[in-house]
């Protein structure tokens, strides 16, 4: 029995372990950073824990699905457009027209692309819903005809491509390249008020720790571990008896989902949605962040995103166009030695450090005591 | 008894090459057969095609009344049917535990897939104890030895309770002591219900558990009887003896 209860604590750190570091992240996102960070420092953290919020998914995805997700982009605007359509009309007022559909005289009355968005209650959950629905069409027909790796990465990015030709094709309706821009209020809250872009803050952290945190009980849950046997021999997992087509879906619906999520809570941070953040190169810079951090584990996915932005923004502070060259070189760098990204190098150097007998010495030598005590006895005797 | 597994008119065919060329081949209820042939004899061919891991040319296969022919992978095994590799296919990132836990929950609501797996079920507890890998269970599974990986495959399938157990080469790169675990394993299985049906290159093994053996030859059935009839059959010592690299095989066979 004694053997039995060995393996009683299901896989991965200790819950009491994982409580006290959750804890500390959560200290540091909602008491430390709104205490030491000035009001434009904070709204950018704003932006990059959304960020994070599409990290999370591609974690999922990828790191534990095997899906190589190169166009998150699409979900993201998806989520972005729907708040963004939603902000514009309140901000507008009742009956009139958001200026953005006044420039080209086309229309006298809410488009009805539009006027779905008016209400609150569908405008939000369409953010979520809708990249949801777009990724179950596209993956329940290409997971079935067992697309994978490079052919399902490019398709991916393709859509995400067609995407951005969509929205700057349809100027008139969609604002073409500048998007949507120019919000003042976000459920009330004034957006140019220091104090509500605070209040805003504390809404993205909590709901990326919200999001973690649901999304880690996932990968924790059996459905994780067929997730990853799915990742690492996704035809063997069929002679189990599961369809991995299902179980891919679950993992690339939510990803997209988290994606809508983070585009409609990153409008009203950063005030703008347009192509130009959605297109083929911000899809892969996304990915891009998931590599650095580390794509086997949510936590790093989500860190990458926070800190290859924080990265970007100081380094382009000081140097206007070093930051390009850095991040190929950060990329290259992580490719060729740490394949698993900043996390995969943490946990590696923990492994190494665990084997060290300098710093195993105070237990190899309790055990030691522990072992010659009853020798130490007998002799005595 | 009743046929569990009917198989009539079965052609595989790789363009020109046909693996399995009109094979019938009828399995009762918990029986054993061992199916053995020289290499390239279709074997392996013929626990891909029932299982749909190559797709029929034509013919039939009926698994307890149901045709299988044009069903998905996931579906026969759905059906009641369990298999293994001849290369032994882990999941090696996961544990032991783990390995074995999804395999048994393969029939579990979606709803409760998404839970967290709490201690071990007593399936599959019984299942790591048959196979002997009760210790290892907390093992990264890619830790193993070939011979506990293939074991660890064996406990997979077992812990599934198909009605049809399809074992390839099972004893495949085991030592002596593994081997005859293995067979008394297999005996125990259809003592306790399931058919199962094993290709094994090892005729010492074959010798030892089988009672019926299927003998196979360039896709089709040679002939089917006891071991001891099999070995008096004068075109399977043909057929081995025909084939000089399968001397070795022959003189097994025929010892």
């Amino acid at each position: 029995m004694s053997t039995l209860a060995r393996f009683l604590p299901a896989g991965g750190p200790k819950p009491s372990a994982f409580a006290v570091r959750f804890a500390l992240v959560a200290a540091a996102l909602l008491l430390l950073a709104p205490a030491v960070l000035s009001d434009f420092r904070l709204s950018l953290l704003a932006k990059f824990l959304c960020f994070a919020i599409v990290a999370l998914g591609i974690g999922l995805a990828w790191g534990q699905g095997g899906m190589l997700v190169l166009g998150q982009g699409l979900f993201f605007g998806l989520g972005g457009y729907c708040m963004g359509m939603h902000m514009k009309i309140v901000d507008a007022g009742p009956g009139n027209l958001p200026d953005i559909l006044t420039y080209s005289g086309k229309y006298e009355t809410l488009p009805s692309l539009w006027k779905p968005f008016t209400s609150a209650w569908f405008a939000v959950p369409m953010a979520i819903l809708l990249p949801m629905a777009i990724a179950a069409l596209l993956g329940a027909a290409v997971f079935r005809q067992r697309i994978r790796g490079a052919y399902f990465a490019i398709l991916s990015q393709a859509l995400a491509g067609a995407f951005v030709i969509v929205i700057v094709g349809n100027l008139s309706l969609t604002g073409g390249t500048n998007g949507l821009t120019n919000f003042q209020t976000f459920f009330g809250l004034n957006l140019s008020d220091p104090g509500d872009d605070r209040i805003l803050y504390f809404v993205v952290a909590v709901v990326l720790l919200l999001a973690f945190v649901a999304t880690r009980a996932l990968v924790l849950g059996r459905y994780g571990r067929v997730l990853i046997a799915v990742r690492d021999d996704e035809d063997r997992v069929r002679f189990l008896g599961y369809d991995p087509t299902r179980i891919k879906l679950v993992a690339y619906v939510l990803a997209a989902g988290l994606a809508g999520l983070a585009g409609a809570l990153f409008v009203p941070v950063v005030g703008i949605i347009s192509p130009a953040l959605l297109g083929i190169v911000p899809s892969i810079e996304m990915v891009i962040w998931v590599a650095l951090g580390g794509r086997t584990a949510l936590a790093w996915a989500a860190a990458g995103a926070v800190m290859v932005n924080w990265a970007k923004t100081s380094i382009s502070e000081q140097f206007p166009s070093g930051w390009l060259y850095l991040q190929g070189l950060l990329f290259v760098v992580v490719i060729l030695f740490l394949p698993k990204g900043i996390g995969g190098a943490v946990s590696d150097l923990r492994r190494v450090a665990a084997r060290l007998p300098l710093l195993r010495g105070p237990r190899i030598a309790a055990a030691q005591v522990a072992a010659a005590a009853p020798k130490k006895v007998k002799e005595i005797a | 008894m009743t046929a569990l597994l009917e198989i009539r008119d079965l052609v595989v065919a790789f363009d020109a090459f046909h693996a399995v060329d009109g094979l019938d081949l009828t399995l009762q209820e918990q029986e054993v057969r061992f199916v053995i042939g020289p290499n390239g004899a279709g074997k392996t061919t013929l626990i891909d095609s029932i299982t749909n891991l190559v797709r029929p040319t034509s013919g039939s296969i009926m698994f307890a009344g149901e045709e299988l022919v044009g069903c998905k992978e996931h579906a026969i095994v759905r059906t009641g049917i369990g298999r293994t590799f001849q290369k032994p296919s882990v999941f090696d990132e996961l544990t032991v535990l783990e390995n074995v836990d999804i395999a048994a929950s393969f029939r579990l609501p979606f709803r409760s897939l998404l839970r967290r797996r709490r201690g071990m079920s007593a399936e599959v507890a019984e299942a790591l104890e048959q196979v002997h890998l009760t210790a290892q269970a907390g093992d990264a599974a890619g830790s193993l030895s070939h011979g506990q990986k293939q074991w660890l495959e064996v406990a997979m399938v077992l812990v599934q309770k198909p009605r049809l157990l399809l074992l390839d080469e099972p004893v495949a790169g085991m030592t002596q002591k593994e081997r005859l675990h293995t067979g008394e394993l297999i005996t125990q299985i259809a003592q306790e219900g399931t058919t199962v049906l094993v290709v094994e290159h090892d005729m010492d093994f074959v010798r030892r558990f089988a009672h019926k053996v299927t003998v196979m030859h360039e896709g089709k059935i040679l002939t089917e009887g006891t071991v001891a009839e099999v070995q008096r059959n004068e075109t399977v010592r043909e057929v081995y003896l025909g084939r000089p690299r399968d001397a070795r095989g022959a003189a097994e066979v025929l010892a």
